[in-house]
């Protein structure tokens, strides 16, 4: 990608973001990450982003305000979990980003969830594997203790 | 290209040599053509759930390019049967 590319498409995404879509000034808000300025749909920074945090999704709007129920569902899959740390980009405050990604999955839509570096999958796939207990188990293997193991335990504890 | 559900449905059957297809236009929910479709194929067997999901991708790769909201649900006949015994 072109420098002069990247730095239309940073202004371009400044722009979205100072006309005051509520969400967008949620960036900063805890789990929310930038996705940055510049290339923001090249693989090469896709790569880097996949693989900075153990999980990261791809939402219409953030975790605070989901703006499709899709990606609402991540959320709250994650949030039923007690996955509290991972990284969130919205991409609709980026459409470099929002079409980047899709090629570099090779997926069409979003949500879309990576664990480890690795694409999981979308809400269905995320949604199955909270289902069948698979999700606990990925989770599991990223030294993350989902709580719904702790369900029944520590009511009173804090 | 059309996008009507009995051609989503005929494609992927016809593509995944699937046992069962259903095909559900959930466009009046959202704001633009929009799917649910539940696949019945031993295609799927062995395979995990990221790799069923993209042989329906590929599948309607042309078509899912004008979809705007996708959902699949992909069962092995194994798993339909079992299923409609619930």
């Amino acid at each position: 990608m072109s420098g002069s590319l990247g730095r239309a498409a940073a202004a371009a995404a400044t722009a979205l973001l100072r006309r005051g879509r509520g969400s967008g000034s949620a960036l900063r808000a805890p789990g929310v990450r930038a996705a940055g300025s510049g290339g923001s749909g090249s693989s090469e920074h896709l790569d880097a982003l996949v693989k900075k945090d153990k999980v990261v999704v791809f939402l219409k709007g953030t975790p605070e305000q989901p703006q499709c129920g899709f990606s609402n569902a991540v959320v709250q899959i994650l949030r039923l979990h007690g996955v509290r740390d991972y990284a969130a980009y919205n991409v609709l405050d980026d459409p470099q980003l929002r079409q980047g990604i899709k090629d570099y999955s090779n997926w069409p839509t979003i949500p879309q969830v990576y664990l480890n570096g690795e694409f999981v999958g979308g809400c269905d796939i995320l949604l199955q594997m909270h289902q069948n207990g698979d999700l606990v188990e990925e989770l599991k293997k990223l030294g993350i203790r989902s709580a719904l193991l702790d369900e029944t335990k520590d009511q009173d504890s804090k | 290209m059309e996008l009507s559900a009995e051609y989503l449905r005929e494609k992927l059957q016809r593509d995944l040599e699937a046992e069962h297809v259903e095909v559900e236009d959930t466009t009046p929910n959202r704001c633009a053509a929009s799917f649910r479709v539940l696949v019945v194929s031993a295609k799927f067997e062995g395979k995990p759930l990221l790799q069923r999901h993209r042989l329906v991708n590929t599948c309607l790769a042309e078509e899912l390019l004008h979809i705007h909201a996708f959902e699949q649900k992909t069962l092995t006949p194994e798993q339909w049967a079992r299923e409609q015994q619930k």
